[in-house]
């Protein structure tokens, strides 16, 4: 029987804490992502070199996508929403090394970006509208949609979790199994539909994460 | 009969049974999009962001059904 997806490898102890492969895995990219964008912003100048316009590419970019879903200054929102964007594309696509396994696709680390988004979510809205008011937010329009505004608030965090790992688990499933069946080059083809699901997945974990924050900054703007 | 075929069986059954509804959902909106993009094509981008979403939502339920499938092949809390 293939190795169970739902569990991941232990690679040592530290102390009690036992260190699976996705975790270290994730320091590794957090590691890249902290040191590159420090060392190209190390001289930043009036006219960018190519990495400085490749960064500002980037940022622009993102910044434009925040500001088409919430029409509003996307610069509050920028540091969460980019970081988890740049996060997950290279976390998806980190999957296409050798050797190296996604660590989004196991439950676990979807599952603490979901509660990231989780509590951006109450942490903006709280901060946009004060805490009584954000609060009362859940209650309309009738207090009969109280609890299915609360588990509407639980389930849409849970299905954003379920959503990334079911795409790129059963994408490095589906490979491994052809990798077992039908050889080495087979499976190519997969791993390039692959790379566009990794992007397509990161892409909408944000947008959708901006579309909770925006309904929850601002409840007249529904996605 | 055996809990494992029983389990084998069902997950057969969960991705493909519970596959036809989003697929048939997926061809519609993509359909409805197309459509939308013909005839105004210079709102193409914000369709194409809410078509991605709005798939991101409907293949949800597909994933679902394999998560529920994963359970019963890997995690079945049945078989101990």
């Amino acid at each position: 029987m293939a190795p169970s997806p739902l569990a991941s490898a232990v690679l040592f102890h530290l102390g009690p804490v036992p260190i699976t492969r996705p975790v270290a895995t994730t320091w590794v990219i957090m590691a890249v992502l902290t040191l590159v964008p420090w060392f190209v912003t190390r001289r930043l100048a009036r006219h960018p070199d190519r990495r400085q316009a490749v960064l500002e590419l980037i940022v622009t970019g993102i910044m434009g996508q925040i500001e088409e879903v919430t029409r509003k200054d996307p610069r509050p929102f920028l540091p969460v929403l980019g970081t988890l964007f740049i996060f997950l594309v290279t976390a998806n696509l980190s999957g296409v090394l050798p050797g190296v396994e996604a660590p989004t696709g196991k439950l676990e680390t979807p599952a603490a970006l979901a509660f990231i988004v989780f509590a951006s979510v109450h942490f903006f809205g709280v901060r946009a509208r004060g805490p009584l008011s954000y609060l009362a937010s859940f209650a309309k329009p009738k207090l009969v949609m109280l609890p299915l505004n609360i588990v509407s608030e639980i389930t849409r965090a849970f299905s954003l979790m379920v959503r990334l790992f079911g795409n790129v688990m059963s994408g490095e499933f589906i490979i491994a199994l052809i990798v077992a069946f039908a050889g080495l080059f087979v499976p190519i083809p997969l791993m390039a539909l692959e790379i566009l699901v990794g992007v397509v997945q990161a892409y909408i974990f944000t947008i959708l994460a901006t579309v909770f924050i925006a309904s929850a900054v601002d409840p007249a703007e529904q996605g | 009969m055996d809990i494992k075929l029983i389990s084998t069986i069902a997950a057969a059954l969960a991705v493909s049974v519970g596959a036809i509804g989003p697929a048939l959902a997926e061809g519609r909106s993509v359909a409805a999009a197309m459509d939308a993009i013909a005839r105004q094509p210079e709102a193409a981008g914000t369709i194409s962001r809410t078509l991605f979403v709005g798939l991101a939502m409907i293949e949800t339920m597909a994933i679902y059904c394999l998560v529920i499938a994963l359970i019963l092949l890997f995690a079945n809390p049945f078989t101990g």
